[in-house]
């Protein structure tokens, strides 16, 4: 029983730590139709800056993830207009190419300048101590974590389903020319769009960095996971995604609890299975 | 006979690096190696239009049969070369029939997950494959009976160059024949093919065989010559560097992706023994140059350059 709710505990956190990250990238595929692999790329700048407030500028970690968020957005803004605006509309070879370029660059970059070490986030004393629910006890910081993600689902639904903005994205979504011809400023929505996914790709970088460690191949190891949570759970899709990351989660977790050895076997077994049964993802959009 | 003339530049290239780099045979050896395992990107991708990013599952699954074949008593090198392409072609049936149901982004995301779950079962298969300490003590008998792979990697190189010669020349047939050309169609568009009454499915499974069985023929040649087999000849990384280096030298076309490898693997040779971190910055920099400036490649980039210079002579005569 004991082993079965650390499990839990773990595979949700894991979950809401991936979901964090994922929503942006799955804002960016579903909306903008741009196949973002350099997606964990800017979490891991976003983690690189976050390890050097905290640790080198001695700043605590809510200042931390603030100009870590911050810093990481004002680096997204000339890659947005200089090359990711180059790329919307072209084939999907052709935008993994770009994106797998950008990731390169920042792993080359990142590296020259801090040093190809694993860097680590100090968490402050209230979040580093386990916390006494009644029944029994669970890490501050897994809590914070999934606190995180609710917070960020809710933003988000109520950000799209309930704000004005919110309808004139919906309404690019579904027609792009129409939407222009309305009377929407289509650019400034996807200019929009595109800074929230890099600030969520900032927050999920940070404070999921116990889960996924900050480390120099960082952008390209997790590459492969977050594309596939997004094209499990469906691009643009919320609920989707919420489904896909804690589904993966849980199979990742429990996967590495019950039999180590086997690493990431289930996970990928898992992905060709949903995606064989759902083209889609599990929400999707058709055409 | 402009093909017979590439043939022949590719061996003669081939010899000249043969005389001009003695001491570096074994990275020689690899680049051909590895410009196998390309060749078989660029058939499905550049000619089926199946964009694709876990090619190394097929090279894998050569290197591993020849090796493990080869650990069991069976070390003659042909014999080796012929289960490696087997494996790798029906390794390719299987991604195909599981690649084939899907589309775009879904089919690009099963192709990263075959790739990593050929590279746990690898890991996991350790009483067969090493593991991660890798599959060694491969020893391979002579060529023939005559020729012995020797330390410097001069038998290995030969070897590999007239395997690659071999396989240009087949591959050269199959994307000229009517299978090949309906493969062009199929990835320009697919439902007109299908209206005009061919069946997609099975024509790009079978392009998937022939693709896996040259990626086969690629891995066997690499565990041939290194006599080890590791786990990165099944890893995501070297499938995303080797689909780099097609687009880099233009895809669609069997000579872009030998020159796109025999590029790519020079400077990476040059540059990482400097600082690998540079390498990545400048492989970066390079795909975001490609995409921007010359989205068919360097091939691509030369056609346009010389069409532009004889229009130009012709507007002028």
């Amino acid at each position: 029983m004991q082993t079965i709710l650390s499990i839990a505990i773990d595979a949700l956190a894991y979950g809401m730590a991936l979901f964090i990250i994922c929503i942006g990238l799955s804002l960016t595929m579903g909306l903008m139709r741009v196949v973002n692999l350099a997606h964990g790329a800017f979490a891991m700048i976003a983690g690189y800056i976050a390890s050097y407030a905290a640790r080198d500028l001695g700043l605590g970690y809510a200042a931390a993830i603030l100009l870590a968020i911050l810093g990481t957005i004002v680096i997204s803004i000339p890659l947005e207009r200089l090359l990711y605006r180059r790329i919307y509309g072209s084939t999907e070879l052709t935008q993994v190419l770009m994106t797998i370029g950008i990731t390169f660059c920042v792993i080359g970059i990142t590296n020259y300048f801090f040093g190809p070490t694993l860097k680590t986030i100090p968490l402050p004393g209230s979040l580093s101590q386990p916390v006494d629910v009644g029944f029994r006890t669970i890490a501050a910081h897994r809590l914070f974590v999934i606190a995180c993600g609710l917070l960020v689902a809710g933003g988000l639904w109520f950000l799209i389903e309930k704000t004005s903005f919110g309808i004139k994205l919906r309404a690019t979504v579904d027609n792009a020319a129409m939407a222009d011809a309305l009377g929407v400023r289509t650019q400034a929505v996807y200019a929009i769009s595109f800074t929230v996914a890099v600030g969520l790709a900032a927050l999920g970088g940070v404070v999921g960095a116990e889960f996924l460690p900050i480390e120099p191949y960082y952008a390209l190891r997790y590459m492969v996971t977050f594309l596939v949570v997004v094209s499990v759970g469906g691009a643009g899709s919320i609920l989707g995604a919420v489904a896909a990351c804690l589904l993966l989660g849980a199979v990742d977790t429990t996967g590495r609890y019950l039999m180590p050895d086997f690493g990431n076997f289930f996970f990928y077994a898992a992905v060709i299975a949903i995606v064989c049964v759902f083209p889609r993802g599990f929400f999707g959009r058709a055409g | 006979m402009p093909d017979l003339a590439g043939i022949v530049i590719i061996a003669a290239v081939g010899m000249a690096g043969y005389w001009l780099f003695p001491d570096n045979l074994a990275l020689l050896t690899r680049i051909v190696a590895v410009a196998l395992l390309v060749l078989s990107i660029d058939l499905v991708t550049g000619y089926c239009g199946v964009a694709t990013l876990g090619q190394a599952a097929l090279f894998g699954a050569g290197a591993y049969a020849a090796g493990i074949a080869c650990v069991n008593g069976m070390t003659e090198p042909l014999t080796l070369v012929l289960i490696g392409a087997v494996a790798g072609a029906v390794a390719g049936l299987l991604m195909g029939s599981v690649m084939l149901r899907a589309h775009g982004l879904a089919q690009l995301v099963l192709s990263i997950a075959i790739v990593q779950l050929f590279h746990e079962a690898a890991n996991k298969a350790s009483a067969y494959t090493g593991g991660s300490d890798g599959l060694s003590g491969l020893m391979v008998s002579p060529l023939f009976g005559v020729f012995a792979f020797d330390l410097w990697g001069k038998t290995a190189y030969l070897f590999g160059l007239s395997l690659l010669v071999f396989v240009f020349i087949a591959l050269k047939f199959v994307v000229s024949s009517p299978f090949g050309i309906l493969c062009r169609g199929i990835k320009e568009d697919p439902i007109r093919v299908r209206a005009m009454g061919a069946f997609v499915f099975p024509v790009l499974l079978k392009m998937f065989a022939i693709s896996g069985a040259v990626a086969g023929i690629g891995g066997a040649l690499a565990a041939i010559s290194t006599q080890v087999v590791g786990l990165d000849s099944v890893s995501f990384e070297l499938s995303a560097n080797a689909l780099v280096m097609l687009v880099l030298g233009g895809l669609g076309t069997l000579y872009g992706a030998l020159a796109g490898t025999v590029i790519f693997m020079g400077f990476e040779h040059m540059v990482s023994a400097i600082n690998p971190f540079h390498w990545m910055t400048m492989v970066g920099a390079l795909l975001i140059g490609v995409v921007l400036a010359a989205p068919s490649g360097l091939s691509g980039l030369l056609g346009t350059i010389s069409r532009a210079t004889t229009r130009g002579k012709g507007g002028r005569g």
